[in-house]
């Protein structure tokens, strides 16, 4: 009897977990260790963060999921690895600390035969200060990270549309938080959420709404942009931005890293290397994203944290990590199979792999700030991922160590993304896009890098209805109701 | 005032000013709703054509 033992239950280790459950069957044992008692579809959180869903909706308890599907279940964080056991025994293991009621803080050591790293970023809010401290968000601003984050921000809005109601002018700033954030689609879906609900509220008219983010050109989304094929042109998606954003009358600062919140106020340097400052009443900024912290330790005791883990805490897995300046950037740079390349029984996927480089071009301040996007690793890409590990290992399991891996190449994968402009029946919008590959190929595809005949977008009442359709089927997916697996990721 | 509203928000030499903005035919179709039912099933075919070549 094999075990297998997935860190983190969002959408990749999820997808990892259940998949990997229904492939072994009660002959092997899966365990999932997050310290989550609950899973949140996070597209979902931007409608929290508006008032316009409740938590319960986004969210739903793992125990009874895992318990239907044969998974063992430890609401705990993992601490460390031991990739080659300990003195006393050759079986790697991973420690965890639970964060379960009443069993807080005691620590337990997991010995495994394959391990899945899918713990997800740490929110590093700390990374700017003002922002918060570590992981923790602060009070200056507001998140729609997580639903109880997205809770807060609802009644954070809900105090501002009371203001502007009463005749006080009200200014928002909603974007990124650092130099080196991803997840600008998350924020961008905000900032029109937002503008769709003071239209709705009555109080357009007295709100200030900016963006601010470190993207180099609006639409960039940390894919570098992309190319839609639109009456015949390739039209750049920095056009569909800037045209979305002058329609809806909302101001932006880009290629901006924000160094510095206070009470009302954001302290940012440009691209150009010159500062500024904007004042806001309201303000979402998304933290830039870190590995979780896990440690590895070799047989010795002896840290290998290095071996494992690239600097930002993300797994070393099978990229080329010394693809050196932009210019040397290939395709085949993106990892397949997600392996580890020292210890080939553990994998990662979802956020928690560290990506060989960034997909934007890398850019920095005359003052050396680097200033840019990094990668998305979420939603789609995040799920295929997660499915093609656990397809991976199973197929150890169940035929042999020499089967061979199932690769998922992000730079041979597209992407279905829908992003929110404003929630409603007959008055919402959405922008529905799909991006093929979701890494560029220019080798493949000279010019824009992608395959026009399937990268494509478009603004309408229909992508509305696509991503509330997507809120509910994947939370039908992810609680393994009848015919889940055939939902694809 | 001459001037079509939805162009309002366009500031001359601004950062704005070089992007293009929808019409009001353009924007009616984003919410009309016979028309967003066969782009629901247009696009939603067209997901399905990249999800498949992305499994």
């Amino acid at each position: 009897m094999a075990r297998l033992v997935v860190l983190g239950g969002g959408v990749s280790g999820h997808t990892a977990a259940t998949f990997a459950a229904k492939w072994l069957g009660s002959a092997h044992e899966v365990v999932v260790v997050t310290p989550n008692a609950k899973w949140n579809w996070i597209p979902s959180n931007i409608w929290v963060g508006v008032g316009q869903m409740s938590k319960e909706e986004v969210t739903f308890d793992l125990a009874p999921v895992y318990a239907k599907a044969g998974i063992t279940y430890k609401q705990a964080k993992a601490l460390s690895l031991n990739p080659e056991g300990n003195a006393t025994s050759n079986k790697p293991f991973v420690t965890i600390e639970f964060t379960a009621p009443g069993k807080e803080g005691t620590t337990e050591n997991i010995e495994y035969d394959y391990i899945i790293n899918a713990t997800g970023p740490k929110l590093n809010f700390g990374a700017t200060p003002g922002l918060g401290e570590g992981s923790n968000l602060g009070e200056h601003t507001v998140s729609v990270c997580t639903a109880d984050h997205a809770v807060h921000a609802s009644h954070e809005l809900e105090k501002c549309i009371q203001k502007m109601k009463k005749g006080e002018r009200q200014k928002f700033l909603i974007g990124t938080g650092h130099g080196m954030c991803t997840c600008q689609g998350a924020a961008f879906e905000y900032i029109f959420n937002i503008e769709h609900e003071l239209n709705r509220a009555g109080v357009r008219d007295m709100a200030d709404i900016k963006w601010i983010s470190n993207e180099s050109f609006l639409g960039d989304f940390g894919v570098g942009g992309l190319h839609m094929k639109t009456m015949g042109y390739a039209v750049s998606s920095k056009i569909f931005a800037e045209s979305l954003f002058t329609e809806r009358g909302v101001d932006w600062i880009i290629g901006a890293h924000v160094n510095k919140v206070e009470s009302g106020k954001a302290h940012y340097e440009l691209l150009d290397g010159t500062m500024g400052e904007e004042e806001f009443n309201f303000s979402m900024l998304i933290p830039p994203f870190a590995g979780v912290g896990l440690k590895a330790f070799d047989k010795t005791g002896e840290d290998i944290t290095t071996t494992v883990f690239a600097p930002n805490g993300f797994m070393k897995v099978d990229a080329n990590y010394a693809a050196g300046a932009y210019e040397n950037w290939k395709a085949s740079d993106w990892p397949k199979t997600y392996q580890n390349p020292t210890y080939s029984n553990m994998f990662a996927c979802g956020i928690a792999f560290a990506p060989p480089h960034p997909i934007s071009k890398p850019m920095s301040s005359p003052n050396g700030t680097p200033i840019n996007p990094t990668p998305p690793r979420t939603g789609m890409p995040s799920g295929i991922i997660g499915k093609a590990v656990a397809h991976s290992i199973c197929d150890k399991i169940l035929k042999g160590e020499n089967a061979p891996l199932h690769e998922a190449s992000m730079a041979n994968m597209g992407a279905a993304c829908v992003a929110s402009a404003g929630k409603g029946l007959f008055n919402g919008t959405a922008a529905a896009m799909t991006i093929y590959p979701v890494v560029p190929d220019f080798d493949k595809y000279p010019g824009t890098g992608r395959d026009t005949d399937y990268t494509f977008g478009e603004i309408g009442l229909a992508g509305h209805w696509i991503k509330h359709i997507l809120h509910h089927l994947f939370i039908w997916k992810a609680k393994l109701k009848a015919g889940w697996t055939l939902i694809p990721e | 005032m001459a001037g079509k509203k939805e162009e309002a928000n366009i500031k001359a030499y601004s950062q704005n000013f070089t992007t293009m903005t929808p019409g009001p035919f353009a924007k009616k179709m984003r919410t009309c709703v016979i028309f967003q039912i066969i782009r629901f099933i247009i696009i939603n075919l067209k997901m399905l054509v990249v999800v498949s070549k992305s499994h």
